[in-house]
């Protein structure tokens, strides 16, 4: 069986590795709510980490790597726009494109920054962002089961943490309580009924990827600044994916996006510590199992065992004005 | 030239029109869509604006909502010139539109869909308590009663077409628009919309109506102008005008209006349909025990508001849906699921379907028409060259064939079918399924979408195959096509037939109240 220790050390992992996925899954939301399929998470987060990475390496701030990151994420997901919206491109080609463009330029770049590889320089200090004491965590540290919880798992975090996690009740906010949220639903759903409303489709579109490529670019900078320090070649892994993964296991919801990015965020935890597993189910789970758990529970969903999921309707579709 | 002007400026001030067109030109490339249509509305009028399709009607109304821009002439809205680049100025000048097909957001609340684009500040809430307020003074005031917390997608044809017409309300519109309300409306239905257009007339709105029914333009409108070929051929009073001089109008030459059909000459059952059942991917029930015969010589037309399992009764006798049941063709059993419950066998069996949607079922748009005339048949015979090849030639060929029979214009086989207007492609349609002589012909909304001139001559050829000793379904929500082509007319509601009625002696009331499913006591026919 598992201590409280190990459960409290696998379950602060699990918040590290649960807040790129979620930063990027609301990416994803804001957009695929608006009708823009994104499959170029994944891109753009990795041209938000090379470009974190270099610019808290060249500045030593981390806070300058980060708006690095969300300008170089924000310029991927422009490209985005210009192709799926203004020119009515495919937006799978289009993000598969992107993806493959990131791949390819954030090697290059951080080889013709640095010279080492392909990487950025690890980062020190300033240049990360480094985990923060939440108040009263060390006065509450003795207080049993709470208080280790609140202090190992609870905080102890960088800054991108807690935001990632704030930001989640703010997009329901915004989604369901706000002009705007009214309109990004209804672009993704019939942009008709939106256009001859009188409120221009493009803009709102445009509006969401922007949004998409902040957040995007949030995680991004997460990764090279906060989780790890410095950018590695292809360092995001699939994260992408696997935040689009969980995109569609939350059904396009904001709160059910968090579980679903902290029940993927806890398989990856877990794939970090075999040892842990093994002890738990007493059979040897192999890691690249755990590693597809979110991918097997996704086709689950598709398949319709949990629930029907319903992707916005006019989701993927350009909107072309019918006469 | 100075007494004009002020002529002209007393005029425009005096101008008792909610609209009015000078001079306006359209052109999509070659097509001239709109010639200098000159146009006025008197204030407080319904008006209605007939024409077939493609005479420029739907883009007269965009240039007016915002959704074109005219590429020359004047557009005054109670007198002021006014210009109206996109939908946000056409309703500040007080222009509402309600599109044959909604623009609503379906899983929307009813309230949401009122205020979308038109809210009050940045949060939602302010918005929908005003909009609830505003809604329940606009449902007492003219009889549009909508829950406002309904999901879009729960309600009715009907009432989604309320919901239309409150947003247009709500945002203060003077003018009302109505693009071919009812055509997915059950008359009774299209009389209460009727009576609220009355309503809005009798507060100062004006509403123009554009329908290709010419029975409405009569009944509900105080003049009518008609369109062809992009021009504005006449304006008229309604009560000044016959259906029969519109038509011409419209057509320009005279049509005859009433089928001109003998009486038929029933033989032996061809199809004998007994307790048949579908359900759909959902597993809800669509269609639930049909049970109908059709003779040879007979004309079996079924009525109904689209939706109530019409689609699918075409779908499973055409080979498109599995269903559970007994069908038999002649005699003969035809298996309604597994091996060969498919269209290609159906048509083997001697069974055509010409399908009520005919460009996701009927056609392939991108292909040439020689192509689409093939399709189902493409196996047959004459068509292949040898083992490995079909003999294009000769399809090509039949296809001339064919287009010179049934009228198809351009008569250019290579021509994509999406190039051809809804007419001649519905013509291509029927072409296949008619000439390969079967015993049974489905066929679904024969004329949706298509031109006076085509419906007449579609109809000439329904009724020939009639004569021919061929047995037809015909399903139409056109309830006049039902009536004056049927031998019998069956009444479907919720999946099941309400009745059977003769069309001598039945009456549009009648089918009217069956359709909406109120079970009437039996008259004329029976099975």
């Amino acid at each position: 069986m598992m201590d409280y220790a190990t459960l409290l050390q696998v379950l602060d992992t699990t918040l590290r590795l649960a807040t790129p996925l979620l930063l990027a899954c609301l990416a994803g939301l804001y957009s695929e709510r608006a009708g823009i399929f994104d499959i170029g998470l994944e891109g753009k987060m990795l041209a938000a980490a090379m470009a974190a990475g270099a610019a808290a390496a060249l500045t030593g701030s981390a806070w300058a790597g980060l708006l690095a990151g969300i300008g170089a994420s924000l310029v991927f997901a422009a490209l985005h726009g210009v192709a799926s919206i203004t020119f009515r491109g495919n937006q799978l080609i289009s993000g598969v494109a992107l993806n493959f463009l990131s791949s390819g330029i954030t090697v290059l770049v951080a080889q013709a920054l640095f010279r080492q590889g392909g990487r950025t320089p690890p980062l020190t200090g300033n240049a990360r962002f480094n985990p923060i004491t939440l108040p009263g965590a060390e006065a509450l540290r003795d207080i049993p089961v709470i208080g280790p919880l609140y202090y190992e798992v609870i905080s102890g975090h960088s800054i991108l943490v807690y935001m990632a996690f704030s930001i989640v009740p703010l997009t329901w906010w915004v989604l369901f309580r706000t002009r705007f949220g009214l309109r990004l639903r209804a672009v993704g759903e019939n942009p008709a009924a939106v256009d001859t409303a009188g409120v221009s489709v493009v803009a709102l579109r445009f509006a969401a990827v922007g949004i998409t490529g902040i957040l995007c670019g949030l995680a991004g900078a997460y990764m090279a600044t906060a989780l790890q320090a410095g950018f590695g070649r292809e360092m995001t892994a699939g994260r992408g994916y696997i935040a689009l993964a969980a995109l569609i296991f939350a059904k396009w919801r904001p709160v059910a996006a968090m579980w679903a990015c902290l029940l993927f965020g806890f398989f990856q935890a877990l794939a970090l510590r075999p040892d842990v597993v093994q002890a738990v189910v007493q059979v040897k789970v192999p890691v690249p199992f755990l590693d597809a758990l979110p991918y097997i529970l996704t086709v689950l969903v598709l398949a319709g065992f949990v629930g029907k999921a319903i992707p916005p309707r006019a989701g993927g579709e350009p909107y072309v004005k019918e006469r | 030239m100075d007494a004009l002007a002020k002529n002209m400026g007393r005029r425009a001030t005096a101008a008792p029109f909610s609209i009015e067109l000078k001079g306006i030109s359209k052109a999509f490339g070659p097509v001239q869509a709109n010639k200098d249509i000159n146009f006025a509305v008197p204030k407080g009028t319904i008006h209605g604006i007939i024409g077939e399709n493609g005479a420029g009607k739907s883009t007269l109304m965009s240039i007016l909502y915002g959704f074109y821009k005219a590429d020359s002439g004047q557009i005054f809205v109670n007198g002021q010139l006014t210009t109206i680049p996109d939908s946000q100025s056409a309703i500040r000048a007080g222009i509402g539109m309600v599109f044959q097909h909604f623009k609503l957001v379906q899983n929307f609340t009813v309230l949401e869909n009122i205020i979308l684009g038109a809210e009050d500040g940045a949060l939602l809430n302010t918005s929908l308590s005003k909009a609830r307020r505003v809604l329940r003074e606009l449902a007492q005031e003219y009889e549009l009663d909508v829950d406002p917390d309904a999901l879009v997608e729960d309600l009715s044809v009907g009432h989604q077409q309320r919901v239309e017409i409150l947003k247009a309300l709500y945002r203060q519109a003077d003018i009302l628009i109505l693009d071919e309300p009812t055509g997915v409306l059950t008359p009774d239905e299209a009389d209460h919309l009727f009576r609220i257009l009355k309503g809005l007339k009798d507060q100062g709105k004006t509403v123009i109506l554009i329908t290709h029914k010419l029975r409405e333009i009569m009944e509900a409108t105080d003049n009518v102008s008609v369109m062809r070929r992009g021009t504005m051929v006449a304006t008229v009073k309604t009560a000044e005008t016959s259906p029969e001089a519109l038509a011409e109008l419209m057509v320009g030459r005279k049509v005859l209006l009433e089928v001109d059909k003998g009486t038929p000459n029933p033989g032996k059952v061809v199809l004998s349909v007994e307790n048949l059942r579908v359900r759909d991917e959902h597993g809800v029930e669509r269609l639930k025990g049909i049970s109908l015969e059709i003779r040879a010589g007979e004309i079996l037309g079924i009525a109904g508001v689209a939706g109530n399992g019409q689609s699918e009764l075409l779908a499973a006798l055409g080979g498109m849906m599995w269903a559970t049941g007994r069908v038999t063709l002649n005699g003969a059993e035809l298996p309604l699921s597994g091996a060969g419950s498919d269209g290609q066998s159906r048509r083997a069996a001697g069974i055509a379907h010409v399908p009520e949607d005919r460009h996701h079922h009927g056609l392939i748009l991108d292909f040439s028409a020689w192509e689409n005339m093939a399709f189902g048949y493409h196996n047959a015979p004459q068509y292949q060259k040898n083992a490995l090849f079909m003999d294009n030639d000769a399809l090509i060929a039949d296809t001339e064939h064919k287009m010179a029979e049934y009228d198809v214009r351009p008569p250019i086989p290579s021509l994509a079918a999406k190039s051809f207007s809804g007419g001649n492609q519905q013509k291509i349609v029927v072409a296949r399924e008619m000439e390969r002589n079967p015993d049974l012909l489905l066929i679904g909304q024969p004329t949706r979408g298509v031109d006076i001139g085509a419906i007449e001559f579609i109809h000439k050829q329904i009724i020939a195959l009639r004569d021919a000793g061929k047995a037809i379904l015909l399903v139409s929500v056109e309830l006049d096509e039902i009536m004056s082509l049927s031998d019998r007319i069956a009444v479907m509601f919720d999946g099941q037939i309400m009745g059977l009625r003769d069309p001598a002696t039945t009456n549009e009331r009648e089918l009217g109240l069956l359709m909406a499913g109120v079970a009437g006591s039996s008259s004329g026919a029976a099975a």
